[in-house]
């Protein structure tokens, strides 16, 4: 089992997203994570999807992202070719004995607080989704209230970029 | 010019070259007929009794003339109906243009009367759809549709037109008929690769399916078989690809396939296989399907390349273009101790073939290919008469069967036919059993009102004949609600649609039914008593393999 990051630009249309989830849905594709926005381009959106599996599986995906007609092109991202990032609130309990252990830890992974009260307090952390997995283990040794997370967004390393390798 | 939508519609599809359509009116669509009735004399509307049988009808008509089909209907019910039908064509990879009215754009999304949101029912089962939000937009939308529903893998495409769409009015300018993109072979390196695979093989297996009649690539088919010396299968897409008496032509493979085809393919060591999917019908049990085999994928769609079965070489791209891509690299060679082993098959498969006295399916359809012409088209329903039919029909021209391989929808063959007939403008068949008929009978009433010439064979065993060979076989013969025994009259129920038939129950009356069908001005049926316990054989039980095949009743 491999974790596959792949991007892909689609046309920024109605229902674009529902036809790429629909999809998903129903060749059971299991998706980790998606993400979805506008980009540079009004023409385009971009989508980045996470997602565990074997390399068959990877490669059936990407081409059946392939047949969709809006779908314009479509990077694969490792960790060596890329800078991925994703956005963390986590909201802990704010109590007496733990606060100046998390603040610590908050503090080595460079989350800031961005909400206080006297019950709870908000961390935000905005870094590599497995730095991000760490933090959250990390806080698993205290309260934890809620979590909400983005989801990855990827780049490619360089000046290479995805419309670079449109196909339609 | 200022036209308005509805007329942008209408001239858009002329200009794109189609002449015929099928369909249905209704509320939102009223625009759009309005329309057709102006433009009758330049565009075709056939109006059939059900939306199911227009798009089945849009369907056949593309099958058996390569053309995009297409297919009207008003919204909500009108457009829930083609359902079926869009699928069915989705599953077989044909290309239909489906175009639907909706309620008016302000009123979208307020659950107005017969709406219903189509994009979103259709999402699954079309290659691409639209709803066209401004007349602006239409057009150019009908144009790409065109494009998308025959390029590359052809499939469906729906568009969504809301009446006020219909009804506004924008600049139009003629174009030229849009193109399908333009073909492409697989990569030279993956040719070389399959190449090498080809010239080092010993027992050669060349397996076809519809991607090889879509890309018309029977003559480097055959010529590939020839220089390697091949025995060649075909999947039920494939059926009517090559003449049905090709001396190296096997037939079909698969569940109820050739014994010696697929016999072929499991004792092959290559199988060259050309526009098919590898679905569960044609594998069995995956894990014990051609296990002596390295497999050879040439298919349009990438997707399809070891989504199901590994492929030692996977090549995208266009079968045609692709094979003449191949043949330079193959080295001519004979297989004597792979035929000789083939024609053992082939003399054991006559052993098994049934040739008892009487009216059995196969002598039905037997004397019915006495009476095919050439060109003539022959759609089945779905059941044992489409499995009796597959094996036994005599085909001389491509894209002469007509069936629903895929999706197996009962009720698609009346339709079809009808489609068909437009289509080939030749008289066309219709196999089907009493329970398929009893699906889609009422389009009787578009073969009477078109006079379009259908012999319809009804193959009569009072029961639904496919699952009861399954309860028989699996169920301990549990006949659960598979006895119809109605009480229907085929022949009065022709009569009061106002067209004609007979009742038979010999070979001999079939024989001579079939002539008078074959001279009848208009559609003719032929209520065909059949036994209920005949079983189509062979067998390959469901998720079972070469080993677990069933030749004879009593295996």
């Amino acid at each position: 089992m491999n974790r596959y990051t792949v991007a892909v630009l689609v046309r920024n249309q109605f229902g674009v997203l529902n036809r790429v989830t629909s999809m998903f849905r129903r060749r059971q594709f299991n998706i980790s994570a998606l993400t979805v926005s506008e980009t540079e381009s009004a023409e385009f959106s971009r989508i980045t999807v996470v997602f565990d599996g074997e390399e068959t599986y990877k490669q059936q995906l990407i081409n059946q992202l392939y047949k969709l007609p809006d779908v314009c092109s479509i990077k694969e991202f490792t960790a060596d070719n890329s800078i991925s990032c994703e956005l963390l609130l986590i909201k802990m309990q704010n109590d007496p004995a733990t606060r100046d252990d998390i603040h610590a830890a908050a503090e080595a992974f460079h989350a800031a607080t961005v909400d206080y009260s006297k019950d709870s307090f908000t961390l935000r952390l905005a870094d590599d989704p497995r730095r991000v997995d760490d933090f959250i283990n990390l806080m698993r040794d205290y309260k934890i209230l809620e979590i909400c997370r983005t989801g990855s967004v990827s780049l490619e390393k360089g000046s290479t970029t995805i419309r670079q390798t449109i196909n339609f | 010019m200022l036209l308005s939508g509805a007329d942008i519609l209408v001239k858009t599809l002329i200009e794109q070259g189609c002449d015929t359509v099928f369909g249905y009116p209704g509320g939102q669509i009223l625009n759009v007929y309005d329309s057709l009735y102006t433009h009758q004399n330049e565009i075709h509307h056939i109006l059939t009794a059900h939306e199911q049988g227009a798009a089945h009808a849009a369907d056949g008509y593309a099958r058996t003339t390569g053309k995009v089909g297409v297919v009207i209907s008003t919204s909500g019910p009108g457009a829930t109906n083609l359902v079926t039908g869009i699928a069915t064509a989705y599953l077989d990879s044909i290309p239909l243009i489906a175009i639907c009215g909706n309620v008016p754009t302000t009123q979208i999304g307020s659950d107005s009367f017969q709406e219903i949101d189509i994009t979103g029912v259709t999402l699954p089962i079309t290659k691409h759809n639209y709803f066209v939000g401004s007349v602006e937009q239409l057009a150019d939308t009908v144009r790409e549709a065109f494009t998308l529903a025959s390029s590359g893998r052809p499939g469906p495409v729906l568009i969504d037109v809301p009446k006020d769409v219909q009804i506004a009015k924008c600049e139009y300018t003629p174009k030229q008929p849009a193109q399908a993109e333009k073909p492409y072979a697989a990569k030279d390196i993956r040719i070389k690769e399959a190449a090498e695979y080809i010239n080092a093989a010993t027992r050669p297996y060349i397996y076809f399916g519809g991607g090889v009649i879509t890309s018309a690539a029977q003559d480097e088919m055959l010529q590939l078989a020839e220089k390697i010396d091949a025995p060649i299968g075909c999947s039920l897409m494939g059926l009517s690809g090559i003449p049905t008496d090709h001396p190296r032509f096997l037939g079909m493979q698969g569940m109820h396939g050739h014994y010696a085809s697929s016999m072929a393919m499991h004792n092959a060591d290559l199988i060259i296989s050309l526009g098919v999917r590898f679905n569960d019908r044609v594998t069995g049990n995956r894990a014990k399907f051609a296990t002596k085999a390295k497999i050879i994928h040439i298919d349009v769609d990438g997707s399809e390349l070891s989504k199901t079965v590994n492929a030692v070489c996977g090549l995208r791209g266009d079968v045609k273009l692709t094979l003449q891509g191949l043949l330079p690299l193959i080295k001519q060679s004979s297989k004597s101790d792979w035929n000789a082993t083939v024609a053992r098959f082939r003399a054991e498969e006559d052993d098994y073939l049934d040739n008892r006295e009487g009216l059995t399916p196969r002598r039905a359809i037997l004397t019915l290919n006495k009476h095919l012409g050439a060109n003539t088209a022959v759609a089945t329903d779905v059941g044992q008469h489409q499995m009796w039919s597959a094996q036994n029909l005599s085909f001389k021209s491509p894209r002469r069967f007509v069936s629903s391989g895929g999706l197996g929808t009962m009720g698609f063959g009346l339709g079809a036919a009808i489609g068909a007939a437009f289509g080939t403008k030749e008289r066309s068949v219709l196999v089907t059993g009493d329970g398929s008929f009893g699906m889609c009978l009422n389009e009787l009433a578009t073969a009477v009102s078109y006079n379009v010439p259908v012999v319809i064979l009804i193959m009569n065993n009072g029961v639904l004949g496919m699952v009861r060979q399954w309860q028989t076989l699996f169920f301990n013969k549990h006949y659960s609600n598979t006895v119809l025994d109605r009480k229907t009259d085929f022949v009065a129920l022709a009569r009061s649609f106002g067209a004609d038939g007979v009742a038979v129950s010999t070979a001999e009356q079939l024989d001579a039914a079939l002539a008078t069908a074959f001279e009848h001005d208009g559609p003719f049926v032929i209520d065909c008593t059949i036994d209920k316990d005949e079983f189509v054989l062979p067998m390959l039980p469901p998720g079972g393999s070469m080993d677990d095949i069933i030749v004879k009743v009593g295996d």
